[in-house]
């Protein structure tokens, strides 16, 4: 398991090389741009890039007027925008895996439903969020469950798309193989089909988690949803002028947010290979 | 084994993409009209199946507008505010398409500093990597303070930086997936650095950066929709959307989101006319002789 | 009369360093002289690949002199004393067969009225001309090697280096094209090394067989090869290729077990 741990030494030190440019860049565009008095393309005065230095101490210091610290509150809703999405992404992750299969299995199937599929995705989908809201209202969902199908909605299309192409991947002579053998349909797929999409799958798995972040922030706009991170950005944003460290704080920890999730995904993609690495060796 | 999943490790949502299209090789092939009827008939019958039964079953239940629209209303609903969705549609599309040309043109100028330094492109491509998996559409609160709520250019901001990740990440890819072969026979004629960019690189870059754009041409009219939810003019199509829902007017919402589609998919299809007539040669549109 | 084009004295590559460290060639002489057409055979491994490279540029050696056309190797192919034509034909799909012969031509600098009419006599020489328009896609794959030959000699280099050129083409083609590179030679008189795994091919091509063996890669042998210069399907038949055909066997059989021993 040295390999894991490298690897975690290695994802930590990229994290930390990623604050560090950010910050000098940062810092170093607000003198340039203050010495120089340019004012474009952004003001580098405090109120519209207030300090690094600021934003993280803002992190630090309560929320409200004796409560607790803004990182506490923020956490909690990166966690509920995180429960939102996972949900979302499991949703989204089942029926694009259950299409991918049933395209694989039914050409018909696939040429009566891809296309609307892929039109989905060229639809800008994220619009119907509102709509979603209001049915789930009507279904008597709790809200955080519409915005998780909102999330759904953006996680399924590259988890249907990669699950066909994994479906498809094994060379033909594998497949005359399992024929020969005399295999069902079924042990194809859970024997040679689905191994050997796992690859690609995982691939679409993080492009999904990804999205499945950014579906649960904006769903919980017109979700008027509380608590959640994208709400949470609204406010700041109203509030900018007031306390603008707020906002650049929490749109740093929904940033922190997409990557922990995705590099959950990663991880597991990692102990899959390792698995499947020491049953081949 | 090893090597393809360190392959498959550095994606996007750009090799969704691309792999569909391997998948389907429906649009560059001269099929007969027998080919072309059987392929997308199915796909047709759906179509007119769905908006039959959709249609069916909201009248034989009486479901109410405001859940689910009769296709019918939102035909209704799409011919009477044509003029008021169109020109929200259009001005959701000058953001899409102004952040997307900004976007582009970052990207591709990162990945051909990219392609020349190794030391760039190891400091710079992790990165871009581990940002692309943040939820970029947070920054639209942060532009819109900085460009101004009813600037249209923090809406381009975050299209911008929507567009760049995929676009940059795909064409330093392409840049430096070469035939080792090319770089040897270039090699063996003493060719220059610009020269084998010139004249293997962008070329064999090409197909990527064109899927790229595909993927980032839908998603720049996503991401400016997403960031008009955070706020700013009214006679956009994020914000006409979100206020018909709020007030319960469904068809008017789905009838811009049919614009929004129409936008979508036209958009897509430029890229696509753009790539065929600059890359005639490329596999998925020969002709088999 | 002049100097040999090839000129290596105890030339030794070693790659990668430390644990990974492979020696791919020891102790390597050989000449090579003006018009000669020299086959590099011997069993995967044995650095016949590697020894082409070295002469081309391509790779440094760790050791040893290297002369190629009476210069430093990198000031040769700075020269572009030589051409080169790879197993894959290594064209580009975005040009036009006429277009990928030009190159070249387009990267040395060649003024643009003598470019087409230079790219056309050299598909002239390679019997394609009626293909100059198409796109190499459009092409087999002995065609395609054909274009790549016309494309390693249309700037006129003395030297043509050929690394398994017919390694992938069926029997038929193969045969096919090593009658238009014997052909291709005799009017062009470009000195030739040709690297290839196939007994009956170095014979019949060469004017000297060069034997290696591996581990690490060296030269074991070599075969003069006095069929007639005139070769073709009779040379086939004749004995005295049979005779040769098993002189280069059991030489290449020599250098297994050497190599094994020790």
């Amino acid at each position: 398991m040295g390999g894991a741990n490298r690897r975690v030494a290695r994802a930590g030190i990229s994290i930390l090389a990623v604050i560090v440019v950010f910050v000098l860049l940062w810092e170093g565009y607000k003198l340039i741009w203050t010495a120089m008095g340019w004012e474009n393309p952004v003001r580098p005065d405090d109120r519209t890039m207030p300090h690094t230095w600021d934003i993280f101490l803002a992190l630090f210091q309560p929320a409200q007027r004796n409560g607790p610290p803004f990182i506490l509150v923020e956490l909690r809703a990166a966690l509920m925008t995180l429960r939102e999405a996972f949900v979302g992404f499991l949703i989204g992750g089942a029926v694009g895996f259950g299409l991918g299969v049933l395209f694989v299995r039914s050409t018909i199937s696939e040429r009566a439903f891809m296309p609307y599929v892929v039109a989905s995705q060229t639809v800008p989908i994220i619009a119907i969020a509102p709509m979603v809201v209001v049915w789930g209202g009507r279904a008597n969902l709790p809200q955080w469950l519409s915005v998780s199908l909102i999330a759904a909605y953006l996680t399924f299309f590259p988890v249907a798309i990669n699950t066909l192409r994994g479906l498809r991947s094994p060379h033909p002579t594998s497949m005359e193989l399992m024929r020969s053998y005399a295999s069902t349909p079924s042990e194809v797929l859970w024997k040679l089909q689905v191994p050997a999409a796992m690859p690609y799958i995982f691939t679409a798995l993080k492009v999904s988690a990804a999205a499945s972040v950014i579906g649960a922030i904006v769903g919980e706009l017109p979700a008027g949803l509380r608590g959640g991170l994208g709400r949470d950005l609204l406010q700041f944003s109203q509030q900018f002028t007031a306390a603008p460290e707020k906002l650049f704080a929490a749109v740093l920890i929904a940033g922190l947010a997409g990557i922990a999730f995705v590099g959950l995904i990663t991880a597991l993609e990692h102990r899959w290979i390792g698995a499947n690495r020491r049953l081949a060796a | 084994m090893t090597e393809r999943d360190d392959q498959i490790q550095e994606t996007s949502i750009t090799d969704v993409f691309a792999s569909f299209e391997g998948d389907v090789p429906a649009s560059g092939r001269r099929s007969s009209p027998a080919r072309l009827v059987r392929r997308y008939l199915p796909a047709v019958f759906a179509f007119l199946a769905v908006l039959l039964v959709w249609e069916g079953l909201t009248r034989l239940f009486g479901v109410e507008s405001f859940v689910l629209s009769k296709p019918s209303e939102i035909l209704n609903s799409f011919s009477e505010t044509s003029g008021l969705i169109w020109g929200a549609g259009m001005r959701t599309l000058f953001e899409a398409a102004g952040g997307f040309v900004i976007g582009t043109s970052l990207a591709v100028a990162t990945s051909l500093a990219a392609a020349h330094w190794v030391g760039f492109r190891q400091g710079v491509l992790p990165l871009a990597i581990v940002l692309n998996a943040t939820p970029i559409a947070a920054l639209a609160p942060i532009f819109n303070n900085w460009f101004g709520l009813t600037n249209p250019f923090s809406k381009m901001a975050v299209v911008a930086v929507v567009v760049y990740f995929p676009v940059m990440i795909n064409t330093t890819r392409g840049l430096l997936e070469v035939d080792p072969a090319e770089l040897e026979l270039m090699r063996s004629l003493a060719a220059s650095p610009s020269e084998v960019t010139r004249r293997i690189r962008i070329p064999r870059a090409l197909p990527y950066f064109f899927s790229s754009l595909k993927v980032a041409s839908v998603l720049s009219l996503i991401a400016a929709i997403i960031a008009e939810y955070f706020g700013g003019p009214q006679d956009v199509l994020g914000q006409y959307i979100v206020n018909r829902a709020q007030l319960f007017q469904f068809p008017d919402a789905w009838a811009a989101i049919l614009v929004a589609s129409i936008l979508g998919v036209v958009f897509y299809l430029l890229i696509l006319a753009a790539e065929r007539w600059l890359m005639p040669w490329h596999v998925s549109f020969r002709t088999s002789e | 009369m002049s100097a040999p084009v090839v000129e290596a004295r105890g030339l030794g590559k070693v790659f990668g360093t430390g644990e990974a460290e492979t020696e791919a060639l020891r102790g390597i002489d050989l000449e090579i002289a003006e018009g000669d057409f020299v086959s590099l055979i011997g069993p995967s491994g044995c650095g016949k690949s590697t020894l082409l490279r070295l002469i081309g540029d391509l790779v440094s050696p760790t050791t040893g002199t290297l002369v190629v056309n009476g210069k430093e190797p990198r000031q040769s192919r700075l020269d572009r004393d030589y051409g080169i034509v790879f197993q894959s034909a290594t064209l580009l799909d975005w040009r036009s067969v006429q277009k990928n012969v030009e190159l070249p031509l387009e990267i040395m600098d060649f003024p643009d009225a003598e470019r087409p009419t230079r790219a056309r006599e050299m598909l002239d020489l390679v019997q394609l001309a009626g293909f100059a328009d198409h796109h190499p896609w459009q092409l087999s794959g002995g065609m395609q090697q054909r274009v790549a030959i016309a494309r390693a000699l249309a700037f006129r280099p003395a030297l043509l280096l050929m690394d398994e050129p017919f390694g992938a083409l069926d029997e038929m083609t193969r045969e096919a094209m090593q009658q238009e590179v014997l052909r291709v030679w005799g009017e062009t008189g470009t000195s030739v090394v040709f690297v290839t795994h196939s007994i009956p091919e170095a014979v019949f091509l060469s004017t000297r067989v060069v034997v290696m063996s591996p581990r690490p890669g060296r030269i074991s042998d070599e075969i003069m090869v006095d069929l007639p210069p005139k070769r073709d399907l009779d040379t086939r038949e004749d004995p005295r290729y049979f005779e040769l055909v098993i002189e280069v066997r059991e030489a290449l059989r020599r250098g297994e077990s050497g190599s094994s021993g020790s």
